[in-house]
């Protein structure tokens, strides 16, 4: 009785997959307990029947994993619609109240939902930004800027048995919003899973053996420190009428990492793609396939037949290799892409376009409502064959009467999840930047004097409606009535000329310069380091993207005639005070297959009427 | 007692304490330098394989999960009716491809055993299994709803022996052949696809190979199991060496001189359309010996002696090497049942 007692204990007690306070002492004493466990059950059966207990490790290593589990659920949220008759999971990431769900969790709600957290209370939440390619929403629960919030940790550092642990609402049954816990290991890492006939693709994700049942969708997969590794969002029901097989998956939180800085947008987010398809040979090497000669990177040099080696920092061995380092990208992205012909390997850099049109984003992620991952029926029968996605039936999203306070955040848009994030976006953004031109005086023209690497002079003067270039190489002038389009004709300065119109005209009326100005998020700006701010204004048929870092510089200028060419683009570095005003010291300009730099010396703002 | 603060020394000083009071024991345990449990899996990784062959319509999937029992390429895995002599591919971890050759299949125990051409390879040591008891940790490695492909890794899930125990393969509860000593586990191995794959202790000791899809028709509950490699040794062996093959056929002269044949023992075959067609029973002729050993219309004639008959012309041929005058044991698959009869050719009855 008592040795089959203390068997129980050794066999249930998952001691060794306790979180770790420091990795290579969690090591060592998983090793010691595998290796003596076995002699645990004799040694300390005296000690289990004299004091009822396990040994103090155990039992301190239970206390640590019950505190980091208490933590976590702190900010584990149950979300449901308005008419709250459905609902999923989701986790705070920030003290104001941004938090992490499934695109197929968030759209039945509407624009609006209700968010239950293990405190007991119910928040109002708002849309802020969709990804439905990813099946991923970014939520604001309102009321607090304190909220109990999930720190972020590193999927990409997760080992297959690493353990890990889920939490949610599995079947809906916490009334008192208590997340459910279930533990299990990461059973594999970098999984691809097909988008399967609807629009979720699950590229790069986790699969994990923890159960993740229907209702689960949306909340956390925590490491064992306590950091949120992925969205649990998919899982393999098979045969078991949508219940747990411990096949789950989850997108990897080191993707939506690089989507956060776009979803905070407000807008309806797209993933990206190269342009091109690639497929193994019989030798296994992946190559491409096919390409568009509309795409940056066949502009860049890709060409079909030509071996992909790495992508994104990735080596590439597979084609489900592949497209696991592509899922991660939002469109826009720039990413390092190497690729081998004939021995000799090209490294390049590419712009990343979009997996839809505008338009057809829009439309499968408004056309094609999702609802919550559906409680089973009794007596439905599972599906066999291929991993299935949470389906998406043909349902209205809920129409109830938004409440007062989500209305006050809450703006409609076409293109957009919650207009009124942009506008927050682009506020701060534009608020954090000091152009030239703050101060008294300055609209009038600009005069900018500079030299070339070679040292000769180069000097700009702006206006409002004109803009002449004083080169060595020659003398060019471009004024407002030309077509933009001509900027990107061959052996034109045009483009750069235009690019610093535009940059006056936002230095000096902002957004109210431009028609239709939005915040596109945060991308890389290679070969930069780090995310930068963008925000897209459109101007007379012409797309300026102007890209500003963390505190607020501008740090590029790009102008686009259409997707299918290659941008003009114009660097800031080195700013430095002149005068007053923060002023880049240095310029770099790419367009028309050139580069050049030089260095600005000299700033004059003249009085005279810059027109 | 000792604090949560566990320092490497208290670890160590632990560790010494218990090795020295096993020692004692007498206690069987292994070196206190255990690997991390990343690197047991990463070891055990490498010695699984994909197997593809036949299926891939009507809900058979044509994938299932293997590993590998010698350095030269000796697979194990599950017999199933994927395993189609003619075209089965395994794929290493590392993406390596091969052409496999079915070297044999006991379908009592439900193992098959397949070869590549290649050398060097890391394995899984059967004479090393272990056994296992209730409630031991284990880790079960397979490449579950074909996941992975080419050199991505195997699915890995954790989970305990819940018992060990005989599989009831009653008809009508658990519909399976097999019904030998198996470990129940509580993790859901049952997948599809994870037929085949491995069964593992947390050391990465390997102890068995994972089980078929089995529901219990009575409560409509799915089994997750696992068959112990000690069951399977002897068959594996046997495999390994030539047995539960078609054998090449015999020279003329060491022919019986009377070769048997399904028709003298009042078997009639169904129509042998196919290139395989199995070899189902049409008809037993009342008062021969087939119908005085038992063997009923409609069942799969699996084995003559220990010489798998995957076809009516296998079992023909197989029957050709046996003289008339010798008895014949022949396996049949009834429903989910294995029969074994021993038949012996004479006058009908009158």
């Amino acid at each position: 009785m008592k040795i089959h007692a203390a068997i129980k204990v050794a066999g249930t007690l998952r001691v060794p997959s306790a979180p770790r306070p420091n990795p290579q002492v969690f090591q060592q004493f998983r090793g010691f307990w595998r290796t003596t466990h076995g002699v645990c059950l004799l040694l300390f059966l005296p000690h289990i029947c004299s004091a009822g207990q396990p040994p103090a490790e155990v039992m301190a290593a239970e206390s640590q994993r019950i505190a980091v589990m208490a933590k976590a659920g702190s900010s584990v949220l149950a979300i449901f619609d308005p008419a709250e008759q459905g609902g999923g999971s989701g986790v705070v990431i920030t003290a104001d109240g941004y938090a992490l769900s499934n695109f197929h969790v968030t759209h039945p709600c509407g624009n609006a939902m209700k968010c239950g957290m293990s405190d007991g209370r119910f928040y109002d939440a708002v849309i802020v930004g969709l990804d439905p390619t990813g099946d991923v929403a970014l939520i604001k629960l309102l009321g607090r800027d304190d909220f109990p919030h999930a720190e972020l940790g590193d999927s990409d550092r997760l080992h297959v048995g690493d353990w890990v642990f889920a939490m949610g609402n599995p079947f809906l049954l916490a009334t008192d919003f208590q997340p459910t816990v279930t533990s299990g290991i990461i059973s594999g890492v970098h999984r691809y899973q097909f988008p399967d006939g609807t629009l979720l693709e699950y590229a790069d994700c986790l699969q994990t053996d923890a159960s993740i049942n229907p209702g689960n969708s949306g909340g956390p997969l925590f490491n064992g420190l306590g950091q949120v590794v992925g969205i649990n969002g998919r899982c393999s029901f098979d045969k078991r009428n949508r219940v747990s097989v411990d096949v789950g998956y989850a997108v990897s939180i080191n993707q939506i990492k690089n989507f956060l800085g776009v979803l905070r947008s407000g807008r309806i987010v797209d993933h990206a793609t190269l342009g091109a398809q690639v497929a193994a040979d019989d030798q296994g090497r992946v190559l491409v396939a096919n390409i568009l000669e509309s795409s940056d990177a066949y502009r860049r040099g890709l060409r079909i037949d030509d071996e992909i080696t790495s992508f994104a920092g990735r080596p590439i061995t597979t084609p489900n290799g592949f497209k696991n380092a592509l899922g991660i990208f939002p469109k826009g992205w720039r990413v390092p892409l190497t690729y081998r012909r004939e021995n000799k390997t090209y490294p390049i850099y590419v712009r990343l376009t979009g997996v839809h049109g505008r338009e057809q984003l829009i439309e499968k992620t408004l056309g094609r409502p999702a609802q919550p991952m559906p409680l089973p029926k009794p007596g439905e029968k599972g599906r066999k064959g291929q991993p299935k996605l949470p389906q998406l039936p043909k349902m209205e999203p809920q129409k109830l009467p938004m409440p007062e306070v989500v209305k006050k955040v809450f703006a409609e848009k076409h293109g957009f999840a919650n207009y009124f994030f942009n506008k927050l976006e682009q506020d701060r953004v534009l608020k954090l930047w000091k152009p030239p031109g703050d101060a008294k005086g300055t609209r009038g023209v600009w005069t900018l004097v500079g030299r070339l690497q070679s040292g000769k002079e180069v000097s700009f003067r702006m206006a409002d409606s004109e803009v002449e270039l004083k080169a060595p190489a020659g003398d060019s002038k471009w004024m407002l009535g030309s077509k933009f389009a001509e900027a990107f004709l061959p052996g034109s300065n045009n483009g750069l000329l235009s690019a610093m119109f535009l940059y006056r005209r936002m230095a000096l009326d902002g957004t109210k310069g431009f028609s239709d100005v939005y915040y596109l998020g945060t991308l890389p700006l290679p070969p930069q380091e780090g995310l930068f701010d963008v925000i897209v204004a459109p101007y007379r048929g012409v797309e300026s993207w102007f890209y500003f870092d963390l505190h607020g510089q501008l740090a590029a200028v790009e102008i686009y005639a259409d997707e299918h060419s290659d941008p003009w683009d114009i660097h800031f570095s080195q700013y430095r005070d002149v005068d007053g005003h923060d002023l880049p010291g240095h310029v770099m300009v790419h367009g028309n297959g050139s580069v050049f730099e030089f260095d600005f010396d000299q700033f004059r703002f003249s009085d005279e009427a810059g027109k | 007692m000792i604090r949560f603060s566990l320092t490497t020394s208290t670890v160590i000083r632990w560790s010494v304490a218990l090795l020295v009071v096993a020692v004692l024991l007498g206690a069987n345990t292994t070196s206190a330098a255990d690997p991390s449990l990343a690197r047991v899996i990463d070891l055990a990784q490498a010695k699984m394989v994909k197997i593809y062959g036949a299926g891939g319509f009507h809900g058979m999937q044509g994938y299932q999960s293997g590993f590998l029992i010698s350095s030269e390429g000796h697979v194990l895995t599950a017999s199933s009716y994927a395993l189609d002599p003619d075209r089965i591919t395994v794929i290493l971890n590392d993406g390596r491809r091969y052409p496999a050759k079915l070297l044999g299949d006991d379908p009592r125990l439900e193992v098959a055993v397949l070869k590549i051409e290649a050398v060097s390879l890391p394995y899984f040591d059967i004479a090393k299994a272990v056994s296992l008891t209730d409630g031991t940790r284990i880790l079960a490695l397979s490449n579950l709803f074909n996941v992975a492909m080419g050199d991505e890794q195997a699915s890995v899930q954790s989970g305990t022996v819940s018992v060990l125990t005989r599989l009831e393969g009653r008809r009508g509860v658990f519909e399976t052949p097999y019904h030998g000593p198996i470990y129940v586990l509580d993790v859901a191995t049952n997948n599809q696809g994870a037929l085949g794959g491995a069964l593992l202790t947390f050391r990465g000791e390997l102890a068995g190979i994972l089980g078929r899809e089995l529901r219990n028709s009575l409560n409509n509950t799915w089994l997750s199991y696992a068959v112990p490699i000690d069951q399977l040794r002897q068959s594996i062996d046997e495999i390994k060496a030539g047995k539960f093959i078609a054998l090449k056929e015999l020279p003329p002269e060491k022919r019986p001189a009377r070769p048997m044949d399904p028709g003298l023992l009042g078997i009639n075959l169904v129509p042998d359309v196919l290139e395989r067609t199995p070899a189902y029973v049409d008809q037993v002729r009342p008062g021969t010996a087939a119908a005085r050993a038992g063997i009923q219309p409609d069942d799969l004639i699996l084995l003559v002696g220990n010489r798998l008959t995957q076809s009516c012309k296998a079992l023909r041929k197989e029957l050709e090497m046996i003289d008339q005058a010798d008895a014949v044991k022949i396996t049949v698959l009834r429903g989910q049942e294995l029969v074994e009869v021993t038949v012996q050719a004479g006058p009908d009855d009158k």
